[in-house]
């Protein structure tokens, strides 16, 4: 109980926080709007290319706006030392990570919320179903759990804005692939049968990137 | 020449033997052993680089050593260090503050996760007693440099912790509020504390101290307690010692 009083009280102040700046939720929706308005400018008047290419595009806006994020996650930790403030909590760093991931995966899914109707109406595709929402969600777990590691990396480094996705974007091609063939196929009707493989895939990396991510963030913190 | 201050009679609360830590090629820290009694106000002087702070932050768990044994209260640091890190409170350069949330919301964050069971009015307490009642709920963006060390030193206290560690704690406070913060550092609770701090002025540090250590390159080069505590007698040892006052 005790741990997980910890965990939400980070997401609690990381909320609070968000609250009071929207440096995130409104800097990254502004992005991720702007890339679905770019696409369906460029794209618009092919309706096939538009089919074969929409979940790649819905993936794309998921992905970088993901990256926007996750890149201010530990920027406001690290002013005015606030994340070794942190450390310095009796909280195993596990909590810490638990915690950051979680407001990751709340911010991410909040944006996604607003965008998916959004990229609904302009690109004519009904995404509004239960497999894609369960798709969206899947995915955006080991999202948000590979990326509060590599986010926790990156902030040490001077140049972190691009350090972030140089590293976490290789990491995450496989989820993202299989969010891609995933999303096509709900998009084009497929049943559930059809999906289970992707699925499987998704909910597999899932697995073993929270936990692998969980294990490592410890030394991942180490100066 | 190092001078080793009495042996303590209670045992340490803080044991440091042949502590070392390097950043890369560069050994901050070389071979540190140095024990200190519970209630003991310690402080650190040095030249910058003398490895002051990295001490301080081996000391409070927020990095490890490369070698060497931390004991705090009889646990190794590196074996229990989230249970240890409860019974020590610490200040630095940087305010450990949230600058988008008031000073109420930030305490209220550290209650948290420290477990402090009378949160409301712990925070009340402590709030009054640095003096910022009237400013609890404005942001802390919006607080002076001042006032936002006072909330630092605040925060720190929060947990009732029985070592303080302080990495220059004077910085952007004037002499009175120090000396009237230092009052509640030192009496607050009416726990005897463990105090660690760095300063760069002896006479500060003489004051408010039983015992002074003088750190250089990495190493321990006079350690001095009780009736030793002279400003002028320390600044001879120091100049002597580290090549000068800066």
């Amino acid at each position: 109980m005790n741990y997980f009083r910890k965990v939400s009280a980070i997401v609690w102040k990381d909320a609070l926080s968000e609250m009071r700046t929207r440096e995130i939720v409104f800097s990254v929706l502004v992005f991720a709007l702007l890339v679905l308005v770019i696409f369906n400018f460029a794209f618009g008047a092919d309706e096939t290319a538009m089919n074969s290419i929409a979940p790649g595009i819905l993936w794309v806006t998921f992905a970088f706006a993901g990256v926007l994020s996750l890149n201010r996650s530990f920027v406001q930790e690290k002013e005015n030392g606030c994340f070794e403030a942190l450390t310095l909590c009796p909280v195993g760093r596990d909590a810490i990570y638990v915690g950051k991931m979680l407001s990751s995966l709340v911010f991410m899914i909040i944006i996604e919320i607003i965008t998916l109707p959004v990229y609904s109406f302009l690109f004519n595709l009904n995404v509004l179903s239960f497999e894609i929402i369960i798709i969206t969600l899947l995915a955006t777990i080991g999202f948000a759990a590979v990326g509060t590691l590599f986010s926790a990396l990156a902030v040490n480094t001077r140049v972190r804005e691009m350090v972030l996705p140089i590293l976490f974007l290789p990491v995450v091609v496989p989820l993202l692939i299989c969010a891609v063939n995933a999303s096509g196929d709900a998009l084009a009707g497929e049943s559930w049968g059809d999906l289970f493989s992707w699925l499987m895939l998704i909910i597999a990396y899932d697995v073993v990137f929270v936990v692998a991510s969980y294990l490592v963030f410890e030394h991942a913190l180490e100066e | 020449m190092v001078t080793k201050a009495p042996a303590l009679s209670d045992g340490p609360i803080i044991s440091v033997k042949g502590l070392t830590r390097t950043f890369n090629d560069f050994l901050a820290l070389r071979g540190i052993d140095i024990d200190i009694g519970a209630g003991e106000k310690v402080a650190v002087l040095g030249p910058n680089g003398a490895g002051k702070t990295t001490l301080l932050k081996v000391l409070s768990s927020a990095i490890t050593s490369s070698s060497g044994e931390v004991t705090i209260r009889s646990t190794r640091l590196k074996d229990k260090d989230p249970e240890v890190r409860r019974y020590i409170g610490v200040v630095s350069h940087q305010t450990f503050l949230y600058q988008e949330l008031t000073a109420y919301e930030n305490f209220t964050f550290y209650c948290r996760m420290y477990d402090v069971s009378d949160r409301e009015e712990r925070i009340r307490e402590i709030i009054d007693r640095i003096g910022m009642m009237p400013r609890l709920h404005d942001r802390v963006s919006n607080l002076s440099r001042g006032m936002q060390q006072r909330l630092s030193i605040g925060r720190a206290l929060l947990h009732r912790p029985e070592i303080l560690l302080l990495d220059e704690p004077d910085t952007g406070l004037d002499w009175h509020a120090l000396s009237s913060l230092w009052d509640i550092i030192n009496r607050e609770d009416g726990i005897n504390r463990t105090i660690l701090f760095t300063t760069h002025n002896l006479s500060r540090a003489c004051t408010l101290s039983n015992r002074v250590v003088i750190m250089n390159k990495g190493k321990i080069v006079h350690d001095i307690a009780g009736s030793g505590l002279d400003a002028g007698n320390i600044e001879e040892i120091y100049s002597r010692l580290t090549g000068g006052i800066e």
